[in-house]
């Protein structure tokens, strides 16, 4: 029965082991956050002064439609279902996970789809240049061959995340240890159980949007046509139904992180954890009824407008929530400030002030200005990458001994940090001024006004991106030379089975199941 | 004591990141002209002020309730810290405190939906307008219609290529300049309606806080009473193709008299153009007017050297149809190709600068067919059609 590793490729080809699988996963997560980091360095880079140097505005268009797709399909999500697949058996005191060979599938596949999305920039036409919210009739009629391509690489991306959450619910619902009972799961778990919840159902919806898009381009329908009787608006409804959830299946993960990671260095256990729980749920569950909010300039109805207001302001309220839980952990603890503690903290600074800027923008009145500013773009980058890349970092730096029981370098890691943390403000603060003063999103190029914060913001981008490649650095560094550690609790205040397990874990855990208290 | 390297260091980030709250309050109390840039204006309508109004009291609140949390946390950080020898306190539950933090947002919101919903109901008040303006949305360019008035033309970025390219140096309203722009009476309200002819666009003017997006198919409303004369300048906001950030917006808003001047002369403009296209044209006029017409409205899809972008925009150097029977060249640049980017130019540009268009296609980069086609050849086309 406990077989070690097998050897060569065949082991990461036909693997159906989680650990193997969650370290593929996140490999590639980190490959193509390199990839997708590239496209913003082409970006800021043409952006750092006014005029076009590098590029041409055709390719710019480009470059920010395979960032966003690339960031979002490629980087951020892999990089949570990659932990998932690590953790979630580890936390509940399960062998693996309850569908490995799908769980194989789920990940194999994913090359494939972003190998044909990278590849539509070497043909005729270009790459997709639509945005990576690809509104129709920009991306149907209006498009570039190679949309046929992309399509195509979404759906497998699709195929791909239905998989790996249908299998993340079969193992939290089934494979639980004896006591482990649905409030004693530790809070990545529950955030990752709602999340898959809202990936079985949206992602057949982005499915089906893309589908339309096929049929409108190839076959002479006219779902987005209004010239043929459909509506333009239509694909704005569908794709923010599964838009604005999704940017939930991205933040909920990070908030999983964070709940772990918060407790252990405060050494004091997470405040209100069923409110957390309802928290999550709730917000999920708010994240299905508010995505016209994305939409405030399309021309809806006043009832509809103020409805989807309304709704959007709520969420407010749950995400509150969960800020002053974490900060009442950290109150009256006993605080160690380690490379995962860090970041944790700078995600709950830059988060919330992400979330601030958020309750801005559904104020519908106010959104008229914010709308496709940058005054957006700076609110999606301090949630999506103070939030989920900077949990994802911490994640990583926490975990990383228990993975491969070797002890990161605290100084290179605290220095990433800092070089990230402040880099991160740099880049994006100044990026709130300019859609105040009225820089839209997207241009290639900008009025006069515009260049000195844009020249600030392209020069924390370059280090930014570098503060990456240190990263890298990092991580290769700690499994190559790494000081090698075995006690099974790495940090003092951690709890949980994950810590109850030898380090590095071996490849068979749990195999005859833990009892919970 | 060795004064703390860190601590330092941590009091002067926290001091780093409250700065702009800083900056902010002093911009709002001197008004002062130097944080021009930082902040949304107040705009010149009373819709553009109360979104200001609206957007400062939401930052306001956010600021106020960011000082206590991140100072709850900055304190916790600062004091209960392992390496001061403070121990844990194992506190995890309260579910007063829980309530209240669900409530009193709450509370805060329901106070801010207020003045945003009665704030709503004016934008979307579109009655009683006195002047009708239809603005269409085309890559890469806006045209204006005064409805009843028989008016319209087509407004463009007058930014030349060569400053885009960094050939000239940039003039002071690079990238927000157009050669024919938006005339509009002041203390006037002004109805916007608003659509597209091919992809979606987006009409903002800031200063009027007015965007609406201009959807193919469809018009929105909208509109403005704008509250002082002046030159206001605005962007499209929805990615529209490569020509998105090149299709700037600038209204004039002037005097009523000056207006009602403006208009009669537009129509008598527009008169005298119908006039023109009767008269016979030297081949040497049209390909000096056709070069100029090109370069303006056909050059940011075929590029100036006729050349295209292969896959994307055919080249109209040696092309089948620019070296073909005139009909189809006509028929091509007046009716444009239904589902490309290329659209009909019949109903946006003159009988003349059509025929001097199509004759300078036919006559540069070597395609040297020697046609001339005449205003009153374009005329004769599109009745026959
Ligand atoms: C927004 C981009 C765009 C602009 C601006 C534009 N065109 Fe085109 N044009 C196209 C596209 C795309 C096609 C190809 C249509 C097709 O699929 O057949 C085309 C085709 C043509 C053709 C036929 C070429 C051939 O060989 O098939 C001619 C002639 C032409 N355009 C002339 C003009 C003129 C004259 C202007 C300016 C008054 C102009 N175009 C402006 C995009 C544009
Ligand atoms: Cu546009």
């Amino acid at each position: 029965m406990a077989h070690g590793p097998s050897k060569g490729i065949g082991r990461w080809l036909f693997t159906t082991n989680h650990k193997d699988i969650g370290t593929m996963y996140l490999w590639f997560s980190f490959a193509m956050f390199l990839l997708g980091g590239f496209f913003a360095m082409v970006i800021r880079a043409e952006l750092f002064q006014p005029g076009m140097q590098i590029i041409r505005p055709e390719f710019f268009n480009q470059m920010t439609t395979m960032h966003g797709l690339v960031m979002v399909f490629g980087a951020i999500m892999p990089a949570f279902v990659g932990l998932a697949n690590w953790m979630i058996p580890l936390q509940i005191g399960a062998p693996d996970m309850a569908l490995p060979r799908m769980n194989n599938l789920s990940f194999w596949i994913l090359p494939f789809a972003f190998a044909i999305l990278a590849s539509t920039l070497f043909m005729e036409g270009g790459a997709p240049n639509f945005g990576w919210t690809f509104y129709a009739p920009l991306s149907t009629t209006y498009a570039p061959p190679s949309v046929n391509y992309f399509i195509f690489g979404v759906h497998i991306m699709g195929a791909s995340s239905i998989m790996g959450s249908i299998n993340i619910v079969a193992t939290v619902l089934n494979m639980r240890a004896p006591g482990m009972t649905l409030m004693k799961m530790p809070l990545f778990v529950w955030t990752w159980l709602i999340t898959a919840f809202l990936l079985i159902a949206v992602m057949p919806v982005l499915a089906g949007a893309v589908t339309m898009m096929l049929m409108d381009i190839n076959f002479g329908t006219s779902f987005f046509d209004a010239a043929g009787g459909g509506d333009p608006v239509l694909f704005q409804h569908v794709f923010w139904f599964f838009g604005h959830p999704e940017v939930y299946i991205i933040i909920l993960p990070a908030f999983g992180v964070i709940s772990a990671i918060i407790p252990t260095f405060s050494r004091k256990p997470l405040f209100g954890y069923s409110s957390m729980v309802y928290a999550t749920a709730a917000i999920a569950f708010l994240s299905f009824i508010v995505w016209a909010h994305h939409m405030f300039t399309v021309g809806m109805p006043l009832t509809g407008e103020l409805y989807f207001m309304y709704a959007t302001m709520l969420i407010a309220v749950p995400t509150g929530v969960k800020v002053f839980n974490w900060i009442s952990t950290m109150f009256q603890g006993a605080m160690t400030f380690e490379t995962p503690m860090l970041f944790s903290i700078a995600f709950v600074i830059l988060f919330t002030i992400g979330g601030f800027t958020g309750l801005m923008l559904s104020i519908a009145p106010s959104d008229i200005q914010y709308h496709d500013t940058y005054f957006v773009v700076a609110h999606f980058h301090y949630v999506m990458v103070a939030g989920a890349v900077f949990s994802g970092t911490a994640a990583v730096y926490y975990w990383l001994p228990k993975w491969c029981g070797k002890m990161y370098n605290e100084t290179m890691g605290k220095l990433q940090f800092w070089i990230a943390f402040i880099a991160f403000n740099i880049t994006f603060f100044p990026q709130h001024f300019l859609g105040l003063a009225g820089m839209p999103r997207r241009y290639a190029d900008y009025s006069l006004q515009f260049a000195d914060w844009n020249m600030v913001s392209s020069i924390g981008a370059f280090v930014y991106g570098a503060a990456q490649l240190l990263f890298l650095y990092n991580v290769i560094h700690t499994i190559v030379a790494g000081k090698p550690v075995s006690e099974p609790k790495t940090w003092e205040g951690a709890e949980g089975l994950e810590w109850t397990v030898a380090t590095p874990a071996p490849y068979h855990t749990f195999s005859t199941p833990p009892e919970v208290k | 004591m060795r004064p703390n390297v860190k601590q330092l260091f941590l009091r002067a980030l926290a001091l780093f990141m409250l700065s702009p709250l800083a900056f902010a309050a002093q911009a709002e109390a001197e008004g002062s002209s130097w944080l021009k840039g930082l902040n949304m204006t107040q705009g010149v309508t009373e819709v553009s002020r109360q979104i200001y109004d609206l957007h400062m009291l939401i930052f306001w609140v956010c600021v106020v309730i960011g000082v206590i949390v991140f100072a709850v946390m900055f304190y916790s950080m600062i004091v209960h810290r392992k390496s001061k020898g403070y121990k844990a306190a194992n506190f995890h539950e309260s579910t007063s405190v829980e309530i209240a933090w669900t409530v009193v947002p709450a509370l805060i919101l329901i106070v801010m939906a207020i003045p945003a919903t009665s704030a709503l109901i004016n934008l979307y008040d579109t009655s009683e307008a006195e002047l009708d303006i239809k603005v269409t949305g085309y890559q890469w360019k806006w045209q204006y219609e005064y409805l009843g008035e028989d008016v319209q033309f087509m407004s463009e970025i007058a930014t030349p290529e060569a400053e885009i390219y960094n050939q000239e140096d940039k003039g002071e309203f690079y990238l927000a300049q157009v050669n024919n722009p938006l005339v509009i009476p002041v203390d006037t309200k002004v109805r916007f309606l608003i659509t597209a002819k091919d992809v979606i666009h987006s009409w903002w003017m800031t200063d009027f806080g007015v965007k609406k997006d201009a959807i193919p198919g469809f018009i929105n409303e909208t509109w403005a009473k704008v509250e002082k004369t002046g030159v206001y300048r605005g962007y499209c906001t929805e990615l529209c193709g490569q020509g998105h950030a090149f299709m700037p917006i600038v209204v004039n808003v002037v005097e009523k008299d000056e207006y009602a001047q403006w208009i009669a002369d537009k129509k008598q403009a527009a008169a005298a153009m119908r006039e023109l296209a009767s008269k016979e044209f030297t081949m040497d006029e049209l390909m000096e007017r056709g070069e100029a017409v090109y370069n303006q409205s056909c050059a940011s899809c075929h590029q100036a050297n006729g050349e295209g972008i292969p896959g994307v925009f055919p080249a109209m150097k040696g092309g089948a149809i620019t070296t073909g029977p005139v009909e189809g060249h006509l028929d091509i640049v007046v009716n444009g190709k239904g589902g490309t980017a290329m659209q009909a130019f019949g109903a946006q540009l003159s009988e003349v600068d059509l025929a001097a268009v199509i004759t300078y296609e036919r006559n540069a980069w070597g395609n040297n067919l020697g046609d001339v086609v005449q205003p009153v050849d374009v005329l004769t086309f599109k009745q026959g059609q």
